[in-house]
């Protein structure tokens, strides 16, 4: 996945758009921000998400983050290899380190998300 | 008498390296003059441990103890025989001196000790995982509701039986009151809940159902027809059980509980007035990262040996705030290693026996104060070590009758507030542990026979 | 010479056979189980418990207590934790019969010493707090949280008042959060501090008709006392909101100054740190409750009375409040340690009370001093009862972090600090020394960080090395979590 054409959220979730069809997962910035990762809860097929909610949580052995839909839409599929492989959050983050699959709601855009020029500028505002 | 060490010329050098003369000005330097208390606090005079031990003893006399009268009292604490050894490792300074075992290096007898209290739990209860303690029965009961209430979100209604212990009730209304849920308490005239009337109350919007096994009136539920009743109705279902009717009854895993809770006094805990007792929670394993408390895991060290850690404490206050599972940071952890004690002592046999004495001499009390006129049983359920009697003059000239022999029974069921409002003015509670003899069992209904 | 047979797990050391306790044979007559117990409600099977004898037993966890460092094994500065000595005396008093024996249920008749004792220490708690209405039933500080913010929204619901914020500084302890969110708040954090001290603008910005309750731990976790609480609590109370101090750090301030004489509504105690509980390995705690006197008739009970007789005896019993939230727990209280509390209350009488703070807050003060060269502390030259020092700059310049510090500490005989907590100083050690602790004690332990400072950091990576375990691998713990014993298929 090329990453300078991924949209971003505040919340470090990267979206790439095919169609309406939208994949997500979480920036290798953010994972390494976390530390070592132990475990992964991935969404449940079929329901439903608006964009802001929680649909997963990842968590650390210090630390636990939610994650937050970047689009509304329904979770057609999940990694579920991926909670076995936490390595592939970090080393291979926007490619087999995919969290899930977004049917995108009809009407909803990607417009409040981040290009990935914006969100670097983003992630050095903040303290780390 | 504070405990102190430094001498006056010391504490002058320690002034004098922190570049004061007195230690009213560290207290100046940093706390406002208008806040200061500008006198001594009103406290009763300090004490030698002479006088201390005096006055305690004194106080101590004034109260009607276990060990000095004849202890018949239940409702959820227990006289259980205690075996010296419980005492002799609980009083190891190195344990009761200790704090939590964040610094695993320091800690790793207090984390062994938790780890095996964890195993112990589960092979007792017949449940996958264990947390290493809650604050007592009561609370463990509202936690679980929580854990359920999380676990099936979307869903608020959380159905309890009448039959439950009504303290534990109280601190679930307490809890639930200030959520958007719903509490349903299902009546149980009969002394143990009518299966069907249970399974109509549950519905798709319920989170949870919450058995007593045995319940406040010492009765036999139906648990597990319960407990598949509520996964009928894609609830969980939550058990509040003994840990000592164990030895003799099918274990909550065994029937098929999602996550099963439990007073832990009578495993190895003192009366002491109610508290600190011991509050077990154990569950399903698809429940684990919804557990409150502490979890301790095994892991190996840098050198690759075996050692044991504090784990998954991302579900914990101190990492997740505000969405932790739970408040709770001080636990029971010396309660635990008591239990804990008392478990590896007990064995499956001891544990047999506890529970077998206790369910036999609970019978043979029965047959023999349902003889005494005036009272009869309330309830015609099977029951394990306690069982309710109804006194048909009341009360009142029973618990008499008891004390002036040196008996104490109970408690009455009017201290309580029942969810249906009614008093149940009429019942006590009778508990037999392995320590009553069929002497005192005799005793008492002699005593209570006796007219006026 | 530490024995390492004894100290496998329990279940490796059980031989099936073997036995512990044994019980006498039942006296009444015998008859068949299932004429007692269905016989669908009986277990088919024994609980698979390990089988081990008494002297397996004792010499497991003698071995496993020598594994442990302790407040009376090694000196223990944990922050915010204040592991001061427990008393033996308490230990003794707490078992005698009549106190250690004596059933939740028993009547108040046959309980009048035991409920002296408890109407005395609220008396004593009321006083040393400045708030006139207590309740012991919280078992430990988070749940004395809980229950003073669910007074609190009793308290407004009762008022006709809609609030549904509860606000706290970003160095508050965890439980604050958590307590705010179970007793159905939404939790705002201020995020921006003076020099360690709430952030007044920030805190007005938050200040408004939603707001109930304010919650701050004071002193603070850096050790400052928030010398503008009166202003703050001013602030708080001009909204119609209520000041809750969390009194995790009461150890400071003891007969110095009270949460209600400087603007605290509500508060509660840790009786296991400030009255010396002892904390039994994280638990069991106390953790009552003091509040104002309109907030009193909201307290759940039971709560001691005192009525005094005719003939001048005093009789003692048990009540309810009239507004109660209701019970937070089943039973009094965690009663044996609000009794060694007592007893260290009646030992030290007031002056000894405010003899603990004096000394706790020089001996920080002195240990501040004597590390701040390698140590530096960012929140400045004066403490009260503990500080947090920073090990960033040794982190930075010679990559040696708190942790490491913490770590090789073990070596030296000494407990370690509270580390990265609070969030708020980067590398933070957070020290408190206790006033149950020498001067001699204290410049050991200070000479150890100075010597650990000039130590290879490569080799302090790997501290400890004379413990019973080394950096444990919390990674593979956490990923594949094993949290009992099984057996070998």
């Amino acid at each position: 996945m090329d990453r300078s054409q991924l949209k971003y959220a505040k919340t470090d979730e990267w979206v790439a758009l095919e169609g309406d069809i939208a994949t997500v997962g979480i920036t290798d910035a953010a994972v390494q921000a976390l530390t070592d990762l132990v475990y992964l809860a991935l969404p449940t097929v079929g329901k439903q998400y608006n964009a802001g909610s929680p649909f997963g949580e990842v968590e650390s052995v210090k630390a636990a983050s939610d994650l937050y839909a970047p689009v509304s839409g329904e979770v057609i599929a999940v990694n579920t290899e991926l909670p076995n492989n936490l390595d592939w959050l970090s080393t291979d983050a926007f490619g087999k380190g995919w969290i899930a699959r977004f049917k995108v709601a009809p009407g909803a855009t990607l417009d409040h998300l981040m290009d990935a020029k914006g969100y670097a500028a983003y992630w050095d505002t903040r303290a780390h | 008498m504070s405990y102190l060490f430094n001498t006056p010329e010391q504490q002058q050098e320690m002034l004098r390296v922190c570049g004061v003369d007195s230690i009213e000005k560290l207290f100046s330097d940093q706390v406002p003059a208008d806040l200061r208390l500008n006198r001594l606090l009103e406290m009763p005079p300090a004490l030698s441990e002479l006088e201390l031990e005096a006055e305690l003893t004194a106080l101590a006399h004034k109260n009607g103890g276990a060990s000095t009268r004849t202890c018949f009292l239940g409702g959820g604490a227990y006289d259980h025989f205690i075996p010296a050894a419980v005492d002799t490792i609980a009083t190891r300074s190195e344990f009761y001196t200790a704090y939590t075992p964040y610094q695993a290096e320091a800690s790793q007898g207090t984390l062994q000790a938790f780890f095996e209290y964890q195993t112990l739990i589960c092979e007792l209860t017949g449940m996958d995982v264990s947390n290493a303690s809650l604050y007592e029965g009561g609370t463990s009961v509202t936690e679980a509701v929580s854990m359920a209430l999380r676990s099936l979100h979307n869903r608020r209604r959380v159905v309890v039986l009448g039959s439950m212990h009504p303290e534990y009730r109280e601190i679930l209304v307490t809890h639930l009151q200030h959520l958007n849920c719903e509490l349903v308490t299902i009546p149980t005239p009969a002394g143990t809940a009518d299966v069907s009337k249970v399974k109509a109350a549950l519905n798709d919007q319920t989170a949870c159902l919450v058995v007593q096994q045995p319940n406040f009136f010492g009765c036999l539920e139906s648990a597990a027809e319960l407990m598949a009743a509520a996964k009928d109705a894609g609830a969980l279902g939550i058990i509040s059980f003994d840990p000592l009717s164990l030895g003799l009854l099918q274990r909550p895993g065994d029937y098929g509980a999602d996550i099963a809770v439990a007073e832990g006094q009578s495993l190895g805990t003192p009366l002491q007035y109610g508290g600190p007792y011991l509050g077990i929670l154990t569950c399903r394993e698809a429940l684990m990262r919804k557990m409150p408390g502490r979890l301790i895991g095994q892991t190996t060290d840098r050198l690759g040996k075996r050692c044991f850690v504090l784990n998954l404490q991302a579900r914990e206050q101190h990492i997740k705030r505000d969405k932790a599972t739970s408040n709770i940071c001080t636990n029971q952890g010396l309660l635990a290693l008591r239990a804990t004690v008392y478990m590896s002592l007990l064995g499956p046999q001891g544990l047999r026996e506890v529970s077998e004495l206790a369910c036999r001499k609970a019978h043979y009390a029965a047959e023999q104060l349902a003889q005494v006129a005036g009272l009869e049983l309330m309830f015609a359920q099977p029951f394990f070590k306690e069982f309710t009697v109804r006194c048909k003059g009341g009360v009142e000239p029973i618990l008499k009758r008891a004390a002036a022999a040196g008996f104490d029974i109970g408690p009455e069921l009017s201290r309580f507030t029942w969810s249906d409002g009614e008093t149940m003015s009429a019942g006590l509670l009778v508990a037999v542990t392995e320590k009553r003899t069929r002497a005192d069992i005799d005793r008492l209904a002699q005593a209570l026979a006796k007219s006026r | 010479m530490r024995n390492q047979q004894a100290t496998q797990l329990l279940f490796e050391l059980s031989k099936s056979g073997r036995r512990a306790a044994r019980f006498p044979t039942a006296d009444v007559p015998d008859r068949p189980l299932t004429d007692l117990i269905p016989a669908a409600q009986l277990a088919k099977s024994l609980p698979p418990l390990p089988e081990v004898t008494e002297p397996d037993v004792i010499r497991h966890f003698v071995n496993l207590s020598t594994l442990n460092m302790s407040v009376d094994t090694h000196f223990y500065p944990l922050g915010s934790c204040t592991m001061k000595y427990n008393p033996k005396r308490h230990e003794r008093l707490a078992g005698l019969p009549g106190l250690v024996d004596l059933h939740p249920y028993q009547t108040p008749a046959a309980s009048q010493g035991m409920l002296q004792f408890l109407y005395e220490m609220q008396q004593m708690l009321a006083e040393i707090a400045g708030l006139p209405g207590v309740s012991m039933q919280p078992a430990a500080g988070a749940q004395g949280e809980l229950t003073a913010l669910l007074v609190a929204a009793q308290y407004f619901r009762d008022r006709g008042e809609h609030r549904t914020k509860v606000i706290f500084p970003n160095s508050a302890h965890g439980t604050n959060p958590a307590s705010a969110a179970i007793a159905g708040f939404e939790c705002v954090q201020l995020n921006q501090s003076e020099g360690g001290y709430v952030s007044l603008p920030e805190l007005q910005s938050q200040l408004n008709d939603q707001t109930a309750v304010f919650m701050i731990t004071n002193p603070s976790t850096l050790g400052l006392f928030e010398r503008r609480i009166q202003t703050i609590a001013k602030m708080v109370h001009d909204v119609g909101g209520l000041v809750y101090i969390d009194g995790a750090n009461m150890n400071a301030i003891l007969g110095i100054t009270r949460p209600g004489d400087f603007g605290g509504d509500m508060m509660h105690y840790n009786v296991h740190k400030t009255f010396t509980g002892p904390h039994g390995a994280g638990g069991p705690g106390s953790g009552p409750i003091a509040v104002r006197d309109f907030l009193a008739d909201y307290l759940p009970g039971p709560i001691v009375t005192r009525t005094q007789q005719p003939d001048g005896t005093a009789v003692y019993g048990l009540a309810t409040p009239s507004k109660t939230i209701g019970r937070v727990r089943t039973f009094f209280g965690n009663v044996g340690i609000l009794l060694r509390g007592y007893c260290y209350l009646k030992t030290l009488g007031a002056e000894g009370v405010k003899a603990v703070s004096d000394n706790a807050v020089l001996n920080a003060n002195y240990l501040l001093q004597k590390l701040k060269h390698v140590l530096p502390v960012p929140q400045g030259e004066r403490c009260m009862h503990e500080f947090v020092a920073s090990a960033q700059k040794l982190k930075t310049e010679k990559g040696i972090s708190a942790m490491d510090i913490a770590k090789r500490l073990l070596d030296y005989g000494f407990h370690a600090p509270t580390v990265y907590f609070p969030l708020v100083v980067p590398e933070a050690l957070m020290m408190e020394p206790t006033e149950t602790e020498s001067k001699e004690t204290l410049d050991a332990f200070a000479a150890a960080i100075e010597q650990i400072v000039t130590e290879d950091p490569e080799r302090l990576h790997e501290a400890p090395f004379t413990g019973p375990a080394s950096r444990p691998d919390d990674l593979k713990a956490g990923r594949n979590p094993i949290l009992k014993w099984t057996a070998k298929v």
